[in-house]
């Protein structure tokens, strides 16, 4: 039987791994957009979950109102992603150090 | 007493420096000088005319808001006047001096381009001052503070072309904000025990909050009232230049001296020494503030006079002598003779505007050259100045019949009649202070106006250098002077208020000592405890102001100032001579010159370089390593470094970044969900 | 839950600004589509028009005398709510105003930054008014999506593209945070509507409350630029075109103190012990390291955002009084510091030229020389922000340290202070840099007749409210009682 501690654990785990993935990551700015993305979706698991057990539906309006905007959060970050490739030459996390102090 | 009269005094100076300062093109220079003038001068004589209502014709003190500014959270913040005795004798010193310092701006500034600035600047300063007099609660006082503060800053920047001006006006700025500090805290601590930011209410308070003790950590705790004195003192410090926060008195003389000295040295310093005497029914029941005050000002008095020993700039010499005079002030509110110190305040106000204004003129003649070391002999080319000079000088060392020996000596005294435990520590330091004043004031004499012309080989020194603008003031009014080697006596406008200053300075003391100390002057508007009460004491000796004179003859002060005189004539226009003519006068009678050589040698390596040493010592090692560098410097720095620091955390490196945020995270969640 | 069925005018009118401008956006995306082009300033001179129709419109029909709840509890009208949207068409427009030359010598003078600006408002519009966590979320990605996308508007800028990644990634990473907080939220009280979860968290909380509130807290915390979650701040201020810092600098601002109001001190009250202390150690950090590290700073942009940082720590600490007095002192503060701001950016794009960025202290060495009105505007900004009185930055650190003594909170105010004096050195700096430094050789600064005028007025009310604070802060004491 799945509780809700389970559910509940697996979105932890989600979070966790999204969180060590954006600062583990020292390379490719698009896993970081994919750690964003793990993210939200995490959360999203969180509400799917909890609407489940409380048997109250508004954690899956929500869900659904999460998925566009991260449509809509993705769609900028690669624009972003697209801008950056075209003055910098690199999608190398590392380079993106010119301002700091 | 009419609230509109009083309303006037303080509006005045506000409206003539609106329309000087904003009035652009539509007003002319000198219309922005007349304006600002006829603002302060029909204030002055508005604050002569309340003073004498309400010494003369007994009309009641006047307290009550005259308009209501804010009301938050059940704090009103009112503008309202107090004005008693103390109150009126103070808005007609500021409004006088301020008057005589407009006046003289209009000769000393003459060709200046920030002219009509200027004039509006001074004339805020004044307003700021009344404002801080006039006060009935402490906001107000603190906007009246804070106000001269940010005047003062713009006065001491004036010239802002000069690097130096920039770092003294920093400077100012800064140790004024750790005074400003302390006084706000002082002012918080009031509110958080009267509830009420009234005078009234705080000092009925007083005595309950004399029984309170407010705790720092959970095992000591202060008394209460004696900590919200002493950070009230810290203000006060700040603002009058007491050790250790005086270090900016003397570089504020960068301004267009000597007028901002003036306004800064005669008007602004007395703001602290008003506060604490308006503040006499809090500070009368804590003895550990005023064992603290006394403290401080017999620490300023005397060591502050040493410094002025070992410098050469006319002005510097003067500013140290303010801050050595402040520190009597000091002591006299610490000995609870609060009325002795308001006494001072006044005739050195006098005295010490004359000095100020004598040293422009000396530096006007000697087309703006300010080291002593290259004048000498000045009298016979300037006599008006020299002779006013030398009436300021007698007054300042405290010579009988003067002004200032009246006021000086009764602080002596009053600090030999005190009993509290400080009490003969101050002594020994205004005492030893007679001495240290009377030679460095003679000092500036001699060198200024007496022995050798030493400034035409200065002269052909400056010439070889010209243009490099190092000596003094180079800008402005300079370049009107710069047509010629001769000192020459300066133009009745600066000569006039001299003049005007020389009188009181010789007589104010004489005709008021009695009234102002013993007459019950101050009335119910300083509050001394019976147990603390020194001047009665003295009171019960004092048998009229000639009396008094005639016995100062006899009193180790006046032998101290003799000898300090003396030392100076001996060092600074005899010894020059000396080498010449030892050769031959002195040969026969060998042993008296040995002796006497023997005597000089001593006093020259032992006293008076072991005093030059102490002096720069303390100026060095003191002023300049501990206080300038370590404590201001030495704080920005410090500030600075762990600034450099904790940037390095801010890597650029977007992980790093992440990163900090998740610690941030983890952080939050361990603390509290383990609490709970 | 009030539900209403039917749509009246009544039910309608209080969210007129929201609607207005959703309209305003879709209208000025067309026009600029088909008339772009060929006019460059229409659609700029259009959506100032637009803003000041709205500021009517709102001021006319959105006024409402008591809190009413609206669209099955998603939306709250309230006087606080009526006045932060009247005051955010206000400063949006002075930043566009400010911004249009600036833009125009930079070639990015388009019809997108405009409505960019706009959607970026009505996400501050959907946050102020949030009456569930649902509206919240939207609002503020709303608003965040909008300026990560104007950061990154200048595409020929490195640098802009490289803080507007960190910006995206980091706030993303607090977006996840709100979220996963509100989940859990929602999951042991199973609602979304901030009333009622006020309702229901009372008495002894729940870990489960305690761990969805550490992560909404710390997503406010990021939003603000409290620190250790500021570290996006300096990076976007530097990085972002000027016009665009300024932008992200001001009316935003008003958002954020909503979103904190909104969430933290209705909606999360029963936890206010909690959180008032994590945000005494967020406030105590960011006043400390907000202006320490500002002294360090060459950059005049960065020195601005370090100090919003040590700003920020002031507004967190209306937040920790955690009583009604508290949060209206750090809305008087949010709304001063808007204006001070607005007003310090607005300086530093009048002076920059095309080629030419402002943004060096070093820029700025005998600027009283070169433009005595910009360099005089410049000192009372910087004289106000440092706490002098009688401007009006005095007033509102004074507000904070009242509520902080009323709630006794003595170390907090002695932090406070201290750190306010040590900020106070690098706001002279720049004064002394201005005033008592020669001027080098640097262009000429810009001599727009209209931002000039909108900077004068920007000043003129530092000093005015400086001088007459009371009506301010009776209206703030008002709206949040």
């Amino acid at each position: 039987m799945i509780t809700l501690a389970h559910l509940l654990t697996l979105s932890a785990i989600l979070f966790a791994i999204s969180i060590a993935g954006i600062f583990l990551n020292r390379k490719n700015v698009i896993l970081l957009l994919m750690c964003v993305e793990l993210l939200l979706l995490a959360a999203n698991f969180n509400f799917v979950a909890f609407s489940r057990f409380l048997g109250n539906l508004d954690g899956q309006v929500f869900v659904f109102f999460v998925l566009t905007v991260a449509a809509a959060e993705s769609a900028i970050g690669l624009a972003i992603l697209v801008v950056l490739f075209r003055s910098r030459r690199s999608i190398n996390v590392e380079d993106l150090n010119t301002m700091k102090g | 007493m009419n609230p509109n009269l009083l309303l006037a005094i303080v509006l005045l100076p506000l409206a003539g420096a609106i329309i000087a300062g904003l009035g652009g093109r539509l007003v002319s220079r000198m219309a922005a000088a007349y304006v600002t003038i006829a603002g302060v001068a029909i204030s002055c004589v508005l604050s002569l005319i309340v003073l004498k209502q309400i010494y003369w014709d007994g009309v009641p003190a006047f307290n009550g808001p005259v308009y209501t500014w804010l009301v938050s959270d059940g704090v009103t913040m009112q503008v309202g006047f107090l004005v008693d005795r103390l109150t009126a004798l103070m808005m007609a010193v500021v409004t006088f001096v301020s008057l005589c310092v407009h006046v003289y701006t209009i000769g000393y500034m003459h060709d200046d381009p920030g002219f009509k600035r200027f004039f509006s600047y001074i004339s805020l300063f004044t307003f700021s001052m009344l404002m801080l007099v006039m006060s009935n609660n402490f906001m107000q006082l603190f906007f009246g503070w804070e106000a001269v503060g940010v005047v003062s800053y713009l006065l001491i920047g004036f010239w802002y072309t000069r690097p130096s001006a920039i770092f003294a006006n920093l400077k100012a700025f800064l140790v004024n904000r750790v005074g400003d500090f302390g006084f706000v805290l002082g002012i918080a601590g009031v509110l958080y025990y009267t509830g009420s930011l009234d005078y009234t209410a705080a000092f009925e308070a007083a005595p309950r909050i004399a029984q309170e003790s407010f705790p720092l950590t959970s095992t000591t705790s202060v008394e209460a009232l004696g900590l919200i004195c002493i950070l009230l003192f810290i203000g006060a410090m700040g603002k009058s230049a007491q050790v250790p926060l005086h270090v900016w008195l003397p570089d504020s003389m960068e301004g267009p001296t000597p007028i901002s000295a003036l306004i800064h040295a005669a008007t602004m310093v007395t703001a602290g020494i008003f506060m604490v005497a308006r503040m006499s029914p809090l500070f009368e029941h804590s003895e550990l503030a005023l064992n603290f005050v006394l403290i401080i000002g017999a620490t300023t008095a005397l060591f502050m006079g040493l410094l002025g020993i070992v410098n050469n700039d006319i002005k510097r010499v003067v500013a140290y002598s303010t801050l050595s005079q402040l520190g009597y002030m000091t002591v006299a509110l610490g000995v609870s003779a609060y009325g002795a110190a308001i006494f001072h305040l006044m005739t050195h106000a006098f005295f010490k505007a004359l000095l100020f204004l004598a040293a422009g003129s000396v530096i006007i003649g000697m087309h703006h050259e300010q080291d002593m070391r290259k004048m000498g002999g000045l009298a016979k080319y300037m006599p008006v100045t020299a002779v006013t000079c030398w009436i300021g000088a007698l007054a300042l060392i405290g010579t009988p019949f003067f002004s200032g020996f009246y006021s000086k000596d009764m602080i002596i005294e009053a600090a030999a009649a005190s009993h509290r435990w400080a009490a003969p520590y101050a002594y020994w330091c205004v005492l030893i202070g007679v001495f240290v004043t009377a030679l460095y004031t003679f000092r500036m004499l001699f060198l200024t106006f007496h022995g050798e012309e030493r400034f035409r080989t200065a002269h052909a020194h400056a010439a070889s250098h010209g243009g490099e603008g190092g000596h003094g003031e180079s800008h402005g009014s300079a370049d009107a002077h710069h047509h010629g080697g001769e000192p020459h006596e300066s133009p009745p406008v600066v000569t006039v208020p001299l003049i005007a200053l020389a009188i009181p300075s010789i007589f104010i003391g004489l005709f008021t000592v009695g009234p102002v100390l013993f007459g019950g002057y101050f009335g119910d508007s300083i509050f001394v405890l019976e147990r603390n009460d020194v001047l009665a004491e003295l009171g019960h000796e004092f048998h009229g102001p000639v009396a008094f004179a005639l016995h100062g003859f006899i009193t180790p002060t006046f032998w101290l100032a003799l000898a300090g005189v003396v030392t100076a004539w001996v060092f600074f226009l005899w010894k020059p001579g000396l080498a010449d003519r030892a050769a031959e006068a002195l040969r026969p009678i060998r042993t008296i010159l040995v002796n006497k050589y023997y005597f000089d040698w001593f006093n020259e390596n032992v006293i008076a370089r072991g005093s030059r040493l102490l002096g720069r010592a303390l100026w060095r090692g003191g002023d300049q390593v501990l206080i300038d560098g370590a404590l201001v410097n030495g704080t920005a720095a410090t500030v600075g470094r762990f600034g450099g620091v904790v940037r390095l955390i801010q890597s650029g490196y977007l992980y790093s970044y992440a990163f900090w945020m998740f610690i941030g995270l983890a952080v939050l969640l361990g603390w509290f969900l383990l609490r709970s | 839950m009030a539900s209403e069925t039917t749509l009246t005018w009544a039910t309608v009118a209080p969210a007129i600004a929201e609607i207005y401008l959703a309209i305003a956006v879709c209208v000025l995306l067309l026009v600029d589509v088909f008339y772009g082009e060929k006019r460059r300033g229409l659609t700029p001179t259009l959506t100032l028009a637009a803003l000041a129709l709205g500021a009517l419109l709102t001021a006319q029909f959105g006024a409402v005398t008591e809190r009413v709840t609206l669209f099955n509890g998603m939306f709250v009208a309230d006087e606080l709510g009526h006045f932060l949207k009247l005051a955010g068409f206000v400063f949006v427009g002075f930043a566009l105003l400010y911004s249009r030359t600036y833009l125009e010598q930079r070639e990015i003078l388009k019809g997108e930054y405009y409505v960019l600006a706009l959607t970026a408002l009505l996400g501050i519009f959907v946050m102020v008014s949030a009456a569930s966590l649902l509206t919240m979320y939207i609002g503020v990605e709303l608003l965040a999506l909008s300026v990560y996308a104007m950061v990154a508007f200048d595409r020929d800028s490195g640098i802009a593209a490289e803080s507007a990644m960190k910006y995206f990634v980091l706030g993303s990473i607090a977006s996840g945070a709100l979220l996963y907080g509100m989940s859990i939220v929602y999951g042991v009280t199973g609602t979304l509507s901030l009333d009622e979860l006020a309702g229901q968290l009372r008495g002894e909380l729940s870990a489960g409350v305690i761990l969805g509130l550490v992560f909404i807290v710390v997503a406010v915390a990021f939003k603000l630029g409290a620190v250790p979650f500021h570290m996006w701040l300096p990076d976007v201020y530097h990085g972002a075109p000027t016009s665009v810092t300024l932008f992200i600098g001001t009316a935003p601002k008003i958002a954020y103190f909503a979103l904190a109001l909104r969430l933290l001190a209705e909606g999360l009250q029963g936890a206010v012990a909690e959180w008032s202390q994590m945000l005494a150690a967020l406030a105590v950090l960011t006043l400390v390291v907000g202006n320490v590290v500002a002294i360090v700073q060459s950059n005049l942009k960065r020195m601005l955002a370090y100090s919003t940082i040590s700003n920020v720590g002031f507004i967190v600490l209306g937040f920790v009084a955690g009583t009604p007095e508290g949060y209206s002192a750090a809305l008087y503060y949010t709304l001063v510091y808007v204006l001070m701001s607005l007003g310090t950016f607005g300086v530093i794009l009048l002076a920059s030229r095309k080629g030419f960025e402002a943004d060096e202290l070093d820029h700025y060495k005998g600027l009283h020389a070169r433009d005595p009105m910009l360099a005089f505007v410049m000192m009372v900004l910087m004289f106000s922000t440092a706490g002098i009185p009688p401007f009006v930055g005095f007033w509102a650190k004074l507000r904070i340290i009242q509520e902080l003594w009323a709630t006794s909170h003595p170390w907090l105010i002695l932090i406070a202070i201290v750190m306010s004096v040590v900020g106070a050195f690098y706001y002279l700096r720049v004064v002394k840099l201005m005033y008592f430094d020669p001027p080098g050789e640097l262009p000429a600064t810009e001599r727009n007749t209209g931002a000039r005028v909108a900077l004068g007025l920007n000043a003129a009310a530092v000093v005015l409210l400086g001088l007459l604070p009371g009506p301010l802060l009776d209206l703030c004491a008002r709206l949040l009682h």
